[in-house]
């Protein structure tokens, strides 16, 4: 048993309302610089949609992630480490700008400059590329709420799966927003993918970095992730992803997508794992089982067994704490309500998401049932192919009957509520049928509904004896180095203090 | 001083301590820009012709010249290769893997042209010099590959000698200074390449990951430490 600590997340998706909040702090604070104007760390997309980068579910135009071999072996989509390397020259797998889109800006100095005239004067868009005049014809948001999907979302991977033709009359159609950050999977077959050796998961809290001054720029990284997110800066030419916010989660504080969103749906905490169990769990056959494996990985915190050998590997005492408080534990492994994003990547992705139940809720009220009466719902899953189905291919690799009983657990939480608030009976048969008490579903409804920010982030500091160690460590480069985001394209603003925080990868291990 | 003295005994160990101090100073000074600095991200429909054309042909080109240049010819001969299988075997693998990076550059130059709205944001000047003058050695090597099918000029006593006798710090100025002037040209400049070498995004050679082969796919990297 090697048991690690990994911070990790899960995204209420019913509460989603679009808003776009965490992609635009995400970007004022990482990706407002030359080289990455076309990247979102964090990204929401309206689902069912194609999605940004387009297509990036497709792996078989991608071939991102792992999958198994003939032999039953676990291997990189994209080919075994030879053949990689063999196109290191141009890397057939991996998209370009066109595939995200053209980043623009506005001629806003025309605005202030323009003559008199009868007219107002407009502010055209330039390319922040070319610097040339452009037509926006795409966006990393271009199919939000369903716009322009009567054209595109029958191309969206997730449909293909299904073998069905999503009907775009509007009372059969469904949406919902996905937001999308890195994953900081147990398995990353961005880490796995890295010639150079520059990316790695954090020892201490799993987080995945990329280390600019061992990036080689070889891009393998970017193909390799079957998420699609690690990007290139083309001014730098190094790989760029989301790092978690990892300065922040140093200093006990959550991520700046998931403490500035607006509907209060991102849950942010510690779960532990086996490391020695993570290639087997990767390697089951069916990749209907990925999801259970995944769940056997990790680690029980309350198991005596388990505490007593994570604080013997060097686990912290107060680490140990919060992972007991952990609401991504409470979410995922408690109440089971949460599922990982395409599993069947392979990766065992760790940022997971509560189904969103709202489309199911719709077809419930537009076939004239009760939304808030557990038998009309479940009656609607039952019937309605989609939205599970669809559901099912984005969460658990296309196990309906698992994604029913969570979309089921959801509706039941309402029945039951409304049954207490509204003093009705409680319904002891619809508890039996969901498999949970009415206590647990309470604690699940406070936890969905009512946490405070205290409940929804369990983010324990990073310990400061690590941090002298690793202060001492670069300040020992920063005379001979400086710091390097300062250099063209960097992150730095410039000035002579290197970045001192706890953790900060200034410098490519030896 | 003789010109030829200048060309061929001095600026050889000019260019080669450029060489050698400059890869370490930029060691030093300059990881995070120690890349190749791709542009596939920008354009990569004609990349995915043109590098690997260039790369593979340039390889196979280095090759050549490492057993034209730098293995005697006694030891070819003792291996029972023939001068004359040599000699044909030089021309064929020599023109075919010229002809491949000859073909990649001229792509990647012209790509850069074509496409020269999205890439000339990370374009240097000091790009196009070292466009300008691979252009310039590659075509001049070609040119005297050609020109010498017959094998009339036998570059392994000459330039080879001359080449070799660098590295014992005796070098033989006349053997080099007889050679055909095309020969002196392709020398003398593929020298300037060596002294601009670490100043470009050349020093991505160095960076081949080879490692890669033999590491385990996931690296867990603890604060304070190196990758283990």
């Amino acid at each position: 048993m090697r048991i690690k600590a990994q911070v990790a997340m899960v995204m209420n998706l019913d509460k989603c309302m679009g808003c776009h909040t965490c992609s635009v702090t995400c970007k004022q604070t990482w990706t407002n610089r030359d080289g990455v104007e076309y990247v979102w760390f964090n990204n929401v997309e309206t689902k069912p949609g194609i999605g940004y980068p387009l297509r990036w579910e497709d792996q078989d135009r991608w071939r991102g992630g792992w999958r198994l071999d003939r032999a039953g072996r676990l291997r990189l989509r994209s080919g075994g480490r030879t053949r990689r390397l063999s196109r290191i020259f141009a890397n057939p797998d991996l998209p370009v700008l066109d595939d995200y889109y053209e980043p623009v800006t506005y001629d806003f100095d025309t605005l202030l400059t323009a003559a008199p005239g009868p007219n107002a004067p407009s502010a055209r868009p330039i390319s922040a590329i070319t610097g040339e005049p452009t037509d926006i014809t795409w966006g990393p948001n271009w199919e939000d709420d369903l716009s322009g999907s009567p054209v595109t979302a029958d191309k969206d991977p997730n449909l293909k799966a299904m073998e069905t033709q999503l009907r775009m009359e509007l009372e059969h159609t469904f949406m919902f927003y996905l937001p999308r950050v890195c994953e900081h999977c147990l398995n990353p077959a961005c880490v796995s993918s890295c010639p150079s050796g520059a990316m790695y998961k954090r020892d201490q809290d799993g987080v995945v970095l990329v280390d600019q001054d061992r990036c080689r720029g070889w891009r393998m990284c970017v193909s390799g992730c079957p998420y699609k997110k690690v990007y290139v800066n083309h001014r730098t030419g190094l790989a760029e992803k989301c790092t978690f916010c990892f300065p922040r989660l140093e200093a006990g504080m959550p991520t700046v997508c998931a403490q500035t969103c607006v509907g209060r749906l991102r849950y942010q905490g510690l779960v532990l794992y086996d490391a020695d169990k993570v290639a087997d769990a990767c390697a089951v056959t069916d990749p209907k089982d990925l999801l259970a494996a995944q769940c056997e990985v990790f680690c029980d915190p309350d198991d005596p067994e388990v505490a007593a050998a994570a604080l013997e590997q060097g686990i912290p005492a107060d680490w140990l704490d919060a992972a007991r408080r952990s609401p991504v534990w409470a979410l995922a492994m408690k109440h089971k309500v949460a599922l990982p994003l395409h599993p069947e990547y392979r990766t065992l992705p760790m940022v997971w998401y509560v189904p969103p139940l709202s489309p199911v809720l719709d077809a419930t009220a537009s076939l004239g049932g009760d939304t808030a009466d557990a038998d009309d719902v479940f009656a609607t899953v039952d019937q309605l192919r989609i939205p599970v189905e669809y559901l099912a291919e984005l969460f658990t690799a296309g196990d309906a009957a698992l994604l029913a009983g969570v979309l089921m657990k959801l509706a039941a939480l309402r029945s039951h509520m409304r049954s207490i608030t509204a003093g009705g009976k409680v319904d002891a048969d619809l508890l039996e049928r969901v498999g949970a008490s009415g206590d647990e579903l309470e604690e699940l409804y406070r936890l969905l509904a009512v946490a405070k920010i205290a409940d929804r982030f369990v983010v324990p500091p990073a310990h400061e004896e690590d941090a002298a160690a690793l202060g001492s460590w670069a300040s020992a480069w920063a005379g001979a180095t400086g710091c390097s985001l300062d250099e063209p394209g960097g992150a730095g603003t410039g000035g002579p203090t290197l970045v001192s925080g706890p953790g900060i990868p200034v410098r490519g291990g030896q | 001083m003789t010109a030829r003295t200048l060309v061929f005994a001095v600026w050889p160990y000019v260019a080669l301590a450029v060489f050698a101090v400059g890869h370490w100073w930029r060691w030093r000074r300059d990881q995070f820009g120690w890349t190749s600095r791709t542009t596939q991200l920008l354009e990569r429909r004609w990349l995915a012709w043109a590098s690997p054309f260039f790369h593979f042909g340039a390889l196979a080109v280095v090759l050549g010249h490492v057993v034209g240049i730098l293995v005697p010819a006694g030891a070819t001969a003792a291996l029972g290769l023939s001068e004359d299988a040599y000699h044909r075997v030089a021309v064929v693998g020599g023109l075919t893997a010229g002809a491949f990076m000859a073909t990649g550059l001229v792509i990647l130059v012209v790509r850069r042209l074509v496409f020269r709205h999205r890439l000339q944001a990370v374009t240097t000047r000091l790009d196009w010099v070292v466009y300008a003058l691979l252009v310039v050695v590659v075509t001049l090597g070609a040119h005297a590959t050609i020109v010498n099918v017959s094998g009339s000029f036998d570059y392994r006593e000459t330039v080879g000698v001359w080449f070799r006798s660098l590295f014992v710090f005796n070098p033989d100025v006349e053997l080099m200074g007889s050679a055909p002037v095309l020969y002196q040209l392709h020398v003398g400049l593929a020298f300037c390449f060596v002294a601009l070498w670490p100043f470009t995004r050349l020093v991505h050679v160095w960076s081949v990951p080879v490692g890669y082969l033999v590491r385990p796919y996931v690296v867990y990297r603890a604060a304070g430490a190196g990758a283990r």
